[in-house]
């Protein structure tokens, strides 16, 4: 009994934390590429779980099948949301490319706010109930047995087939190593001849696309969704970026797992009232001992 | 036409963008609204702000211009700044604030429990002006010392009866040691770690304030605060309000005050030489340690202060009221007004609580508005509506030689 509870535990950490890691993907990406915290990053997650809500209930208005909803809402949202994150970097934060640090940090804040009470006054104040798009299967869970909900099932299997082609993406693709090249040094690669707007364009449309993609799961598997999620997940995909290694691909899934395995386990063995805090606690101990994360690099700072 | 041409598939480009999130709504029944009018003024709004937008880059390229302020701004701040006439200008407006309460359309309750609010956010945001203006330190959790000094006097005095002169010092007392206690750690952080950390900071105190059910009543919150009273009389409600109208008012002056003595103190001068340098500045043999937490410590001791008024202005303190907006509005104020002018948080701490307040269509836009200003403001006038001026140095010696040459 005991046993099964600890695998409960550990199965639903995994699939928490492969949301964080998704959205802390976003984090990690651009921040690797233009050293900027993007604050509206959990925003970016909420409206991205909203249009999927909206497109599921239009097409089940019109009458679509059933089976198609959940693709077509999810590849909606994907789309539209790494429209957003487009959009966003072009008003908020390319023409301050130059400016002082905290200028861009400022203007992302202010970002965050207007696209929370954007959707607030657009939408609803309240809590939505999110459709129940994820498709049951049975034959896969009879293996399992009862530590693993079908929807458990189906957040792990996606989250970690698209970091693994992300993963692939950057490593071997022009467009990846063209990415990889920018953040270590962007004048440079701007002398060997690649676009380093368009590669920040690309970057923020691919974290986009990631924290909608983790906005659909995680809003089918909680069953609503409100303007104000975006600000929790998006601190903690940030602690699970930071607590990685922030700029590092790989940092942010292994932080991401540690931070949904760890709120997990304090959930299941001392409290739930308190987990928040933990992971907020988690943010300022690494911050302050180890700001590299776990898989980050040490940087010295040179005058 | 070229301009145009852009500007309106710009505007295409935000309908379709904004076409499931303000275009669609799903009723209750699951059956879908349509609102195409949104989307139509929409487009319209964003075609003129395009254009804007772009008439403003094409002129930023070509010749470096800046916003101005409009010409009557600029001379009534000119009559301000002069010596002569400021003096003037200060007593008018404070027999105008002393006023208030006898005026007879300003000198309702609520007008003044609005201006107690606005006067209080002025000792907030200058408060926070000292260590995001002065020292460029970016604090993001600056409702959590709201938060600690709002509670302090809440429950000193419903659990052991003290009165409002004592909890004030012990509001500050409290809110100083919290201050310390966060940035001690937090020293060596650069600036965007460090916002994150003190956001961290402010969530952490939130939620230890939701679930301490026993102590802080949880999301109920603590209610039934006394007021604070005259020499130990009951005042009634309408002079209450107005007995702490003058101390908000009170304790305001002493903010300016203190805090523009501040400024020209070498505390002050060593934390404006942070901001501008970090690592020049310690190489200048300022002690970094010493002087950061100096403004962490002053900064804070206001936001308990302004806590300590707000929970005896409302009487009921919940942690609803310290929310990360919160902290995010009291950022925009300073971001708005001019980091690290006086003149500027004040007038913008106004602008931001009062503008809503009256503007009744405006209030429920309030926070979208403030998240747009901030966007704007670092896009347009990262200097904020009143710039902090800069001490400089005229060494005549070395003018004439200049010109010389």
């Amino acid at each position: 009994m005991d046993f099964q509870y600890f695998i409960e535990l550990f199965f639903g950490g995994l699939t928490r934390g492969s949301i964080y890691a998704l959205i802390a993907l976003g984090y990690t990406l651009v921040y690797g590429i233009i050293g900027l915290i993007n604050f509206a990053h959990g925003e970016i997650y909420m409206v991205g779980a909203f249009t999927a809500l909206l497109v599921a209930g239009l097409l089940g208005y019109i009458g679509f099948p059933e089976g198609g909803i959940l693709i077509v809402a999810a590849l909606a949202a994907i789309v539209w949301t790494s429209a957003y994150g487009y959009t966003m970097e072009k008003i908020a934060y390319k023409p301050l490319r130059n400016a002082p640090r905290l200028s861009p940090l400022i203007s992302a804040i202010g970002m965050s706010t207007f696209l929370q009470n954007y959707v607030l006054l657009a939408q609803t104040p309240d809590f939505v109930p999110f459709p129940m798009l994820l498709p049951e299967i049975d034959g896969i869970l009879a293996l399992f047995g009862d530590v693993l909900g079908p929807s458990d099932f189906f957040i792990l299997v996606v989250s970690f087939t698209t970091m693994v082609v992300l993963m692939l993406w950057i490593r071997y693709t022009r467009m990846g190593k063209a990415m990889r090249a920018t953040a270590q040094n962007r004048t440079m690669a701007m002398l060997l001849g690649i676009d380093a707007n368009h590669i920040i364009s690309v970057t923020f449309i691919v974290g986009s696309a990631l924290a909608a993609l983790g906005g659909v799961l995680i809003a089918s598997h909680m069953g609503q969704i409100n303007f104000g999620i975006g600000f929790l997940a998006g601190m903690k995909a940030f602690t699970a970026a930071v607590l990685g290694g922030i700029g590092s691909v790989p940092g942010a899934v292994v932080g991401g797992l540690v931070l949904g395995l760890a709120e997990s386990f304090t959930t299941g063995y001392v409290s739930g009232n308190y987990e928040d805090v933990l992971s907020f606690c988690l943010l300022i101990l690494i911050l302050i001992f180890r700001p590299d994360g776990i898989l980050g690099k040490r940087q010295v700072q040179k005058v | 036409m070229k301009r145009i041409f852009k500007a309106l598939l710009v505007a295409v480009w935000f309908m379709v963008l904004c076409s499931p999130i303000m275009g669609l709504h799903v009723n209750p029944d699951n059956s879908i609204s349509f609102l195409w009018e949104r989307l139509v003024a929409l487009g319209i709004g964003i075609f003129f702000a395009s254009l804007v937008w772009d008439w403003y880059f094409s002129r930023v390229q070509t010749s470096a211009v800046h916003m101005h302020m409009p010409k009557g701004v600029t001379a009534t701040l000119g009559l301000f700044k002069q010596k002569k006439t400021r003096g003037a200008c200060l007593t008018v407006l404070l027999l105008f604030l002393v006023a208030i309460p006898f005026l007879p359309v300003l000198g309702s309750i609520y007008q003044i429990s609005i201006l107690i609010s606005a006067l209080i956010y002025v000792m907030l945001a200058l408060g926070l002006n000292i260590v995001v203006g002065l020292a460029g330190q970016l604090v993001l959790g600056y409702a959590a010392f709201y938060a600690i000094g709002a509670y302090t006097y809440a429950l000193l005095t419903t659990y052991f009866g003290f009165g409002f002169w004592i909890c004030l010092p012990i509001g500050g007392i409290m809110t100083i040691l919290f201050g310390l206690a966060l940035g001690f750690p937090v020293l060596r952080l650069r600036g965007d770690y460090l916002a994150i950390v003190t956001l961290g900071f402010g969530e952490i105190v939130r939620l230890i304030l939701l679930n301490w059910v026993g102590v802080t009543g949880g999301s109920h919150g603590i209610s039934n605060i006394p007021k604070p009273g005259l020499f130990g009389m009951e005042l009634s409600l309408q002079s209450n309000t107005i007995y702490l109208y003058y101390l908000c008012l009170a304790a305001v002056i002493v903010t300016i005050i203190t805090i523009s003595r501040l400024k020209n103190s070498r505390v002050g001068l060593a934390l404006q030489a942070l901001r501008e340098d970090e690592i020049a500045s310690e190489a200048m043999g300022i002690n970094l340690t010493r002087v950061k937490l100096m403004a962490f410590a002053l900064s804070s001791a206001w936001a308990g202060f302004a806590g300590v008024f707000f929970a005896a202005k409302t009487s009921f303190v919940n942690p609803a009221s310290f929310t990360f907006m919160e902290s995010a509005m009291m950022l925009s104020m300073v971001v708005l007004g001019g980091m690290g002018s006086i003149t500027g948080v004040t007038l913008g701490a106004l602008i931001l609580i009062l503008v809503p307040e009256y503007l009744r269509a405006f209030a429920d836009y309030r926070m979208l508005l403030f998240g747009a200003t901030m966007v704007l403001m670092m896009i347009f006038r990262p200097q904020g509506l009143i710039t902090g001026e800069r001490r400089k140095y005229h060494i005549t010696a070395l003018e004439g030689r200049e010109e010389q040459a």
